[in-house]
C-alpha cells in the first residue's frame, strides 16, 4: 500500500499516519475501544479486562499495551486516538493526561507546554 | 428559493461542553475563549436562520472503521447525542429536517458527490459542542432551527483533499440556493485549528500556519487548496486535519464574503481554538 511519489507518506516525527495499513493492524484494538461507547461495555472491561481483550481477538502486543497503559505502544499496534480517548475515558484521563504520558510529561508541564505556545 | 446567510466556524472541544454546563464563561482560562460568541449570539438574534448545516467530523460516534464513508449526510427527523465513552450526560434529540437534506443529497449526487445518506445518526461533540455554543441551551433554544448534520472522515486516511472540500461546500451551497422554500440557512464548519492529540508530537500547535488559513478563508479559499493533506497533517497537527470542515462551509458561501467577527486563543484544551463568522455578500 505504499505509494511512491504520492503525499502520503512523508515522515512528520512523533505523527503516525492512520492509514489503510494502520487501520487493518489496529482493527481489533480499535474496535474493542469503540465498544467503550456504551457505559455497560465500559464495565465489562474492568471486570474481566483479559476476557474483554480475548473476547476481541486483540493479538498480544496490543493486550500488553493496554496492560501497561502505554499510549504510545497502542498507536504503535494500530490503535486511532479517537478510540483510544473512550479506553482513556474509563480512567477519567483527560487529553492533557494523555498528553503527558505520550510525552513524558506531567500533566502540568503539558499543559505548560500547550499555553507557551500561545 | 432559499437563502444562504452566512457559515460560522468553530472549535469543538468536548472540554468546552462540560465548561458551559459549569457555566464557567468569566473563568480566567475560559473567558478569551467565551469572549469570541457574543457577537455571534447577536447576528443569530438578528438573522434567525431556519435551518443550519452542520458540518462536523464524527469521532468515533456515529461511524467505526467498518464502514466509513468520506462524506455522510443525515436524512433524519431528528439526532441523538449518545454517550461518547466518557459518561457526560446526553442532550435531548436535535430536530431535523428530513425534506432539506434528501434535497441536498439529490442535488449533489447529480453533480457527482457521492454521498452516503444516513437515517439513523448519533451525533457527537463535533456536532453538539458547537450547536451548544451559538444556541445556548440548545437543542431547547427558541431559536434552534432545524439541523442536517454532514460529517467529513477525518479519522482514517485517505481523508479529502482541501479542494474536494472546498468544491463540495460549493455543490452544497448550489443545492441550498435551489431548496424551493422562502428559508434562511446558516453553515456550520467545525472543528480545528491547529492541534494533535496523538503520538510524541501529542501538544503540537501551530500559531503561525492557523493565522494563515484564517487569512485565506475568508478572501482566498483557492490559496488552500495548494496545502496537501500530508502537509496539513504536518502543519495542523494529526487533528487539524478538521480544517477540511471550515472548507466545506467556506465553499458554500459564494465567492465575496463579509467578516463579521473572529476570535483566536491558544489553548483550549490541546487545541488552537479559532472562532470566525462570514456573512455572505448580499
Ligand atoms: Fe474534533
Amino acid at each position: 500500500m505504499d505509494q511512491p511519489g504520492y503525499d502520503y507518506h512523508i515522515d512528520i516525527p512523533g505523527t503516525t499516519i492512520f492509514d489503510g495499513k494502520m487501520a487493518m493492524k489496529g482493527y481489533a484494538l480499535n474496535k474493542m475501544c469503540y465498544s467503550f461507547n456504551k457505559a455497560e461495555n465500559r464495565d465489562a472491561f474492568a471486570a474481566d479486562e483479559e476476557g474483554y481483550m480475548a473476547k476481541y481477538g486483540l493479538n498480544e502486543g496490543q493486550k500488553q499495551a493496554i496492560r501497561d497503559r502505554n499510549i504510545l505502544k497502542m498507536i504503535e499496534e494500530g490503535g486511532n486516538i479517537y478510540y483510544l480517548a473512550k479506553f482513556a475515558g474509563i480512567f477519567k484521563l483527560s487529553v492533557q493526561d494523555v498528553g503527558g504520558m505520550q510525552t513524558g510529561k506531567t500533566t502540568e508541564e503539558f499543559k505548560e507546554f500547550l499555553a507557551s505556545q500561545a | 428559493m432559499a437563502t444562504v446567510l452566512g457559515g460560522i466556524t468553530t472549535s469543538h472541544i468536548p472540554a468546552v461542553g462540560n465548561a458551559i454546563q459549569k457555566e464557567l464563561y468569566d473563568d480566567p482560562y475560559w473567558k478569551p475563549f467565551f469572549d469570541g460568541y457574543p457577537k455571534v449570539h447577536a447576528w443569530i438574534q438578528e438573522h434567525k436562520p431556519d435551518y443550519v448545516i452542520n458540518i462536523y467530523n464524527d469521532h468515533g460516534l456515529g461511524f467505526f472503521l467498518d464502514r466509513m464513508p468520506t462524506f455522510a449526510i443525515g436524512a433524519a427527523h431528528e439526532y441523538k447525542n449518545e454517550d461518547e465513552g466518557w459518561g457526560l450526560p446526553s442532550l435531548d434529540p436535535f430536530p431535523g429536517a428530513p425534506e432539506l437534506s434528501w434535497h441536498i443529497i439529490e442535488s449533489m449526487v447529480a453533480d457527482h458527490f457521492d454521498i452516503t445518506s444516513c437515517q439513523e445518526l448519533a451525533v457527537d461533540h463535533g456536532f453538539v459542542v458547537p450547536m451548544q455554543l451559538f444556541w445556548p441551551g440548545a437543542p431547547n433554544n427558541p431559536d434552534m432551527p432545524k439541523a442536517v448534520p454532514i460529517s467529513a472522515n477525518t479519522v482514517q486516511h485517505p481523508i479529502p483533499t482541501l479542494a474536494r472540500a472546498l468544491d463540495f461546500g460549493k455543490a452544497l451551497g448550489k443545492a441550498l440556493r435551489s431548496f424551493p422554500e422562502d428559508a434562511k440557512i446558516v453553515i456550520l464548519g467545525t472543528g480545528g485549528l491547529s492541534h494533535q492529540l496523538d503520538g510524541a508530537r501529542a501538544g503540537f500547535i501551530n500559531k503561525d500556519f492557523d493565522q494563515y488559513c484564517l487569512e485565506n478563508i475568508v478572501s482566498n479559499p483557492e490559496e488552500l487548496t495548494k496545502v496537501t493533506r500530508m502537509e496539513l497533517v504536518e502543519k495542523a497537527g494529526a487533528q487539524g486535519t478538521e480544517f477540511l470542515m471550515w472548507m466545506m462551509m467556506r465553499g458554500a458561501l459564494g465567492d465575496e464574503v463579509n467578516e463579521i467577527t473572529r476570535n483566536y486563543h491558544i489553548p483550549i484544551s490541546n487545541t488552537a481554538a479559532g472562532t470566525l463568522l462570514l456573512e455572505c455578500a448580499a
